[in-house]
């Protein structure tokens, strides 16, 4: 049942409310403020800085992030540290170099040219991409506008997730594998809480991951609040730039393109009006 | 070439008689920009140049991306992340890829509806039909290929499922699909094959483009009455046309910059809306997502392939002629396959003299009514298969095929049409003024 | 151009005006358009991030060499005896080949002094690149007629701070971007 449990957390985390449906399972996820919602919304500086501590600090003891380089954090439109910070943060990390050893190989230092070590755990799925593989919120009717009409996806799940351990329902026999979490909807859920047609009596499930964040888990430099929430809210934002780092330079390339297609469109409308105008009468009513 | 008389080039300099003696190129292209054109071809009459511009899009930026990407089951799902993270500008060029697809099939769909209301599938243009459902196979298939080619969950676990439809085939389904996935399971011949075939369809899209073009150059292009144009004199002809260029080059790159427009914002501020994000998991053979469903624009066929379960009557039916041959899961196959054969079948079966809805007033409802369901099959086919769904899909497939097998083969008999224009020339002016007055 | 009135003109200098504006905005937009596909081609954010590398040094003993590989070439690091420090300043820079320091560190017109060659002050630290000017071979260390290196593809012969002497090689070997950023760290790049 664990490995069963612990399968379906490490990688079918990532379901859509149509699966939750289906398995009939019910969870609210809270609808976070992020600065990057929105055709103009971008990183908070601050806020990934705060996140990759959270990440450092808790996440990475069993989650890797394999598909970041560890130098993008010195990327615009990233956490943005100077290069020489960088240096230092990826020297806590040790790497395989092949070349090393005449060619036989040996462990190093990092170096900001590498990527972030993976997933320590087996059963701790990487979290490069976490938060764009959690972004399926198809809600009402199966129609998926609750990505336009709230800006909901990713980051507000795994915020919503971090911070929606409890206490597990007393119903729950006695050590009943996993740690019940009202946002997590793919974990296993005991019968003993069902009601006699199946449905579920309480939201969520009982997920692998042990509670990560309690709260004050870490001090952060700018003084900002440590609690639970905004904790959770701020390694979110930090997943998210580590799934979509490019997002501020494609938001400003989309504003460009639409801007200048939209003087395009006009200029089109106006040569084919003039166009037109010698082979067409006077326009007459709507007969 | 076109039956519409019109002027030809004539080449007047030396070297451009020299050339045109050897290779007459420069008039193959004057004549298919300056053909005659019907003027009052209305805002549907522009997705054949949207249509060609995807391809030219897909082409180049797909072009790019196999430059950076590598068609290995360990390397396929990081070289994608290596594109989206370290090659200049990568992110855009796969966005704008990834969301290509979807103003592709926006085009076809409306592209095809706007045939199907306009009867330009109608004599003499079955053939510039045929072709244009060849094409739209042929896109359906490269657009499955290039789905698998990311592997991620969606693309390893949806080609097992797609595949498998093949694998329904009486008798031969299962050497069909081993042969299909190189092994009996989807694996790296899958993926390498697909990435191969993925790159060569579009060119084969390209040259039956040309084809296309070539067929309803040779017949004329349909307009909204469906009343032809008149070919006795070219000035008779002139009355009713305009050249391609300009009017209708501006006309078409207009509306193509207005749709442009939408897709840029969508590529530059949501570009994974209409992706599925289980796409973003690495393939994992060992655990199947809760939730398989294909990219929206198989969503219609793909609720036709679920709607017949075994206990509709129809199925069991089948089944019982044929000695159980036919089973659910095939018969499923070929519904889908047979919602697109129909629409193919189209000129055949619509037996009105009329060729434009517009003078149709029955067949107008009809035809509202089939839009409607093609929208709620898409709908549908992204749901789960319990109760109201599996109903409301086993309705709306059933419309779908009744709308081609019972009424356009009814309605052309029992319908009384309204009057046509006896010219284009005299619905352009009733539309827009007579500019000799 | 047929006769026209004032109005016409006025008329028809607006139009032509819309349709150069049109045609312009066309073109800025396909080239936008256009570029990345061509930008895509030069070396992605992974590849530039190898641009620069750390080497530790502090295993180098005076009078050994450590090659590394940066950026898919040999770069060789040496550590030289006072006797070669000796015997390279110890040249006329008239008797070079190629004058230039051809030191990526140095302005472009820097003279090939020993002192505009080697990285430090005191003359120890030599850095260059471990490829031959000539036609790409890497150099063997601690040979040729100058007691430098010596490339066994076609016999040129470079002396103790890496200046080509005698063979068909064009220039001293290139010294890369490199700077101490501590007593034991060599940057490169």
């Amino acid at each position: 049942m664990f490995r069963k449990l612990t399968l379906s957390a490490a990688i079918a985390l990532g379901l859509s409310s149509g699966a939750a449906l289906a398995s009939g399972g019910t969870s609210h996820v809270e609808d976070f403020a992020f600065s990057f919602e929105g055709p103009f919304g971008s990183y908070d500086q601050m806020q990934l800085q705060r996140g990759l501590k959270i990440y450092t600090e808790v996440c990475s003891a069993c989650h890797g992030l394999e598909h970041v380089r560890i130098g993008t954090l010195a990327d615009e439109g990233g956490p943005h540290y100077g290069i020489d910070e960088v240096w230092d943060y990826a020297g806590q990390f040790e790497v395989w170099d092949p070349e090393l050893a005449d060619g036989e190989g040996d462990f190093r230092a990092a170096t900001p040219a590498d990527k972030f070590p993976g997933s320590s755990l087996s059963n701790a799925p990487d979290l490069s991409l976490m938060a764009k593989a959690r972004a399926g919120f198809h809600g009402p009717y199966g129609l998926g506008i609750n990505q336009i009409v709230k800006g909901m996806g990713g980051p507000e799940y795994i915020a919503s997730l971090l911070s929606g351990y409890e206490e597990a329902p007393e119903c729950a026999p006695e050590g009943f594998d996993g740690n019940y979490n009202t946002v997590f909807t793919a974990g296993g859920y005991p019968n003993e809480c069902k009601d006699e047609h199946g449905n579920h009596l309480y939201p969520g499930s009982w997920i692998a991951m042990a509670q990560p964040l309690y709260g004050e888990d870490t001090e952060f430099d700018d003084g900002h609040s440590n609690d639970l929430h905004h904790e959770a809210q701020d390694v979110a934002a930090f997943l998210m730039w580590a799934a979509e780092p490019k997002l501020n330079a494609r938001k400003e390339a989309g504003l460009t393109g639409v801007i200048f297609l939209i003087v395009l469109s006009v200029l089109l409308y106006m040569t084919n009006k003039r166009l037109w105008a010698p082979h067409k009468g006077k326009k007459r009513d709507e007969e | 070439m076109s039956g519409i008389p019109h002027d030809h080039y004539e080449p007047k300099t030396g070297a451009e008689k020299w050339l045109h003696s050897r290779l007459p190129v420069i008039g193959l292209l004057y004549d298919t920009l300056m053909i005659p054109t019907p003027k009052n071809l209305n805002w549907m009459w522009i997705w054949g140049i949207v249509l060609a511009f995807t391809l030219g899009l897909q082409i180049a930026t797909g072009v790019v991306l196999v430059m950076h990407y590598t068609p290995h089951v360990d390397m396929a799902f990081a070289s994608i992340e290596h594109i989206m993270r370290d090659v200049n500008g990568g992110h855009m060029i796969r966005y704008f890829h990834m969301n290509g697809a979807s103003l592709f099939f926006v085009a076809v769909y409306a592209h095809i509806f706007r045939g199907l209301y306009y009867g330009s599938y109608k004599a003499p243009r079955e053939v510039t039909w045929i072709i244009g459902m060849l094409m739209y196979l042929i896109m359906m298939g490269t657009a499955f290929m290039g789905y698998v080619l990311p592997w991620g969950q969606m693309s390893f676990h949806g080609t097992a499922v797609i595949t498998g439809l093949f694998g329904a085939i009486p008798f031969i389904g299962e050497s069909i699909q081993t042969w299909l996935l190189g092994a009996s399971a989807v694996g790296q011949p899958a993926l390498n094959r697909f990435f191969s075939l993925h790159y060569l369809l579009p060119f084969v899209l390209a040259g039956l483009t040309l084809v296309h073009i070539w067929a309803f150059h040779s017949t004329g292009n349909n307009n909204p009455t469906g009343v032809e144009v008149r070919r006795g004199s070219k000035e008779e002809a002139q009355k009713d046309t305009l050249p391609f260029w300009p009017y209708f080059v501006i006309k078409d790159l207009f509306a193509l910059a207005v749709i442009l427009v939408v897709f840029v914002a969508i590529v530059g501020f949501m570009p994974n809306y209409l992706g599925h994000p289980d796409n973003y998991i690495p393939a994992n053979p060992l655990a199947t997502p809760a939730h398989i469903v294909p990219e929206w624009y198989f969503l219609p066929f793909y609720a036709i392939l679920r709607a017949f379960t075994a206990d509709v009557w129809a199925v069991q039916f089948a089944s019982f002629i044929t000695a159980g041959i036919v089973d659910a899961k095939f018969f499923g196959v070929l519904a889908m396959f047979g919602a697109i054969a129909v629409m193919a079948l189209a000129p055949w079966l619509d037996t009105s003299k009329v060729r434009s809805g517009r003078y149709r007033p029955m067949f107008k409802w009809w035809f509202a009514l089939l839009v409607v369901d093609f929208f709620v099959l898409m709908w549908v086919g992204a749901q789960a298969t319990t109760f109201p769904y599996d109903w409301i899909s086993l309705i709306a497939a059933t419309y779908w095929f009744s709308y081609f097998l019972v009424i356009l083969p009814l309605l052309g008999v029992i319908e009384k049409p309204l009057a046509q224009p006896a010219t284009i020339e005299e619905d352009f002016n009733a539309h827009y003024g007579n500019p000799a007055e | 151009m047929h006769p026209v009135s004032h109005q016409e003109e006025h008329q028809g200098t607006r139009r032509d005006f819309i349709y150069y504006a049109t045609a312009g905005a066309g073109a800025v937009v396909t080239g936008a358009a256009v570029w990345p596909l061509v930008n895509q081609m030069n070396p992605s954010a992974d590849v530039q991030a190898q641009a620069s590398k750390r080497v530790d040094v502090s295993s180098v003993a005076a009078g050994t060499q450590l090659t590394v590989l940066w950026q898919g070439k040999p770069v060789f690091i040496r550590a030289r005896t006072q006797e070669e420090i000796d015997a390279a300043r110890a040249v006329e820079l008239n008797a070079l080949p190629d004058q230039n320091a051809e030191n990526a560190n140095l302005a472009a017109d820097a003279d090939a002094s020993d002192e505009n060659r080697a990285l430090s002050e005191d003359g120890v630290w030599l850095v260059q690149m471990g490829v031959c000017t000539h036609l790409g071979c890497v150099p063997l260390g601690e040979s040729g007629d100058f007691g430098g290196w010596y490339c066994p593809c076609h016999g040129s012969h470079y002396d103790t701070a890496g200046r080509i002497r005698k063979g068909p090689a064009p220039r001293n070997l290139d010294i890369p971007v490199a700077a101490f950023i501590d007593e034991t760290t060599i940057q490169l790049g």
